[in-house]
């Protein structure tokens, strides 16, 4: 088996662009406008659903022929809240900061659909590796449109990027004033419909 | 061998099975991330307390170091705690406050000067207030900026300090966040109560004496 067959690769890279968890599946929208309003907890927040998409899929497909039907469902939610329980304490001890930003939504990862629906729709019939390829490709199609919307808020909304200014002195001086719409979730769902807007108009024009 | 995944009894051991390693896994991690959590949030109060105390841009060990350098003292008695501290060659008392905002808990460091009634800075916290509205109180340097050289305390001795829509009384009044008057009335009542209490105690007991103890 080549580690990065075609097959291998349509699985790791369609959830960045063709079949993405936001974009076209339209999974996992309430984090994505809760916690977009500065980059670095968007960041944060894509990484941490990246790794543990990722492991429990691998978890779940290395287990997935001994997992009894009837209780599946328990199993991978058991196999979910425990990774999503250690994020939230590995990020509690190594970036404080941000994990009081999060707050409620690392916890919130457990009910993520993004990571029920990659459990039962890849991992339960799949080997281990395209697994964890289909894991990462989806945690990072999630996170891509999270830093997008992230960047954009966060530049409209406070005039910095990862809180270094951006916005010169001078702009402030001649009368800008930055967006205080754009810190409130309420534009994130605009921004996220504009996204997906411009993705459907361009792809679906080439098809 | 085929096991029979769909009997009872191995359904029963899996989930049994299941449940014990993950419960083992967690009580770990727990115990081992733990001293790093505590270590997080003990310096997370002190960065607060510099942050009343307008040292704003401190981080890590620079604002342990410079906590060490300024809190000289944390005296607890009659239900009052505050912290006594030196800046720059004058004494500031921190007092802690809580109190109840709109959707949760709100809390908050004020500094107040030697003369035990005009405040020197301050820094507010909360649980779950809206962002871009009630949240404003802890993201918003400017408004909270606004507190200090106002005097807790009137000329005869009646608690003066309040967050109001309308600002009558400059000396002691500040505008309140727009959009957040529950919040603003929570921050209000918890300076009315804490932090007047706490004033007139330390001016009672004559505050010299014990603000050396370490």
């Amino acid at each position: 088996m080549a580690l990065f067959s075609k097959q291998n690769k349509e699985v790791f890279c369609n959830p960045l662009n063709l079949d993405n968890p936001i974009l076209v599946q339209v999974l996992g929208i309430c984090s994505a406008l809760a916690v977009t309003s500065q980059l670095k907890p968007a960041i944060v927040m894509g990484l941490a659903v990246t790794v543990i998409t990722a492991f429990s899929n691998v978890i779940i497909s290395i287990l997935r022929n001994t997992i009894p039907n009837r209780i599946r469902i328990v199993v991978q939610l058991v196999v979910v809240a425990a990774l999503v329980t250690i994020v939230s304490q590995i990020l509690k001890a190594y970036v404080y900061d941000v994990s009081v930003q999060l707050s409620v939504y690392v916890g919130l990862i457990i009910t993520n659909c993004i990571l029920m629906g990659r459990l039962e729709a890849f991992a339960m019939m799949n080997k281990p590796w395209p697994s964890f390829l289909d894991g990462v490709g989806n945690g990072l199609g999630y996170a891509l449109i999270l830093v997008v919307v992230g960047a954009v808020r966060e530049l409209l909304g406070r005039g910095s990027l990862l809180g270094f200014q951006i916005i010169p002195d001078a702009c402030y001086d001649w009368g800008y004033i930055n967006n205080g719409m754009m810190t409130m979730p309420a534009m994130a769902l605009i921004l996220v419909g504009i996204v997906i807007w411009v993705h459907r108009a361009y792809f679906y024009k080439e098809k | 061998m085929k096991l029979n995944t769909n009997s009872n009894t191995y359904i029963i051991i899996y989930s049994a099975v299941l449940v014990v390693v993950v419960a083992f896994l967690l009580a770990f991690i727990f115990k081992a991330l733990k001293p790093m959590q505590d270590a997080n949030v003990a310096l997370d109060i002190k960065k607060q307390i510099l942050y009343s105390l307008n040292i704003r841009d401190l981080d890590g060990a620079e604002a342990e170091a410079k906590y060490a350098e300024v809190v000289k003292s944390e005296v607890e008695k009659d239900g009052i705690k505050y912290y006594g501290c030196e800046l720059d060659g004058q004494t500031k008392y921190v007092f802690p406050l809580k109190g109840m905002g709109l959707w949760g808990g709100i809390s908050g460091f004020v500094s107040v000067d030697d003369d035990l009634n005009t405040i020197y800075g301050a820094y507010f916290n909360h649980e779950s207030e809206t962002a871009g509205l009630g949240a404003e109180i802890k993201d918003s340097q400017a408004w909270q900026e606004k507190f200090q050289g106002k005097k807790i305390l009137s000329d005869n001795g009646d608690a003066a300090i309040a967050v109001v829509k309308k600002v009558e009384n400059a000396a002691s009044e500040v505008d309140c966040v727009t959009g957040a008057t529950l919040t603003s009335n929570g921050v209000s009542e918890m300076l009315r109560d804490g932090l007047v209490r706490g004033v007139k105690l330390l001016q009672a007991a004559a505050p010299d004496a014990d603000a050396i103890e370490e």
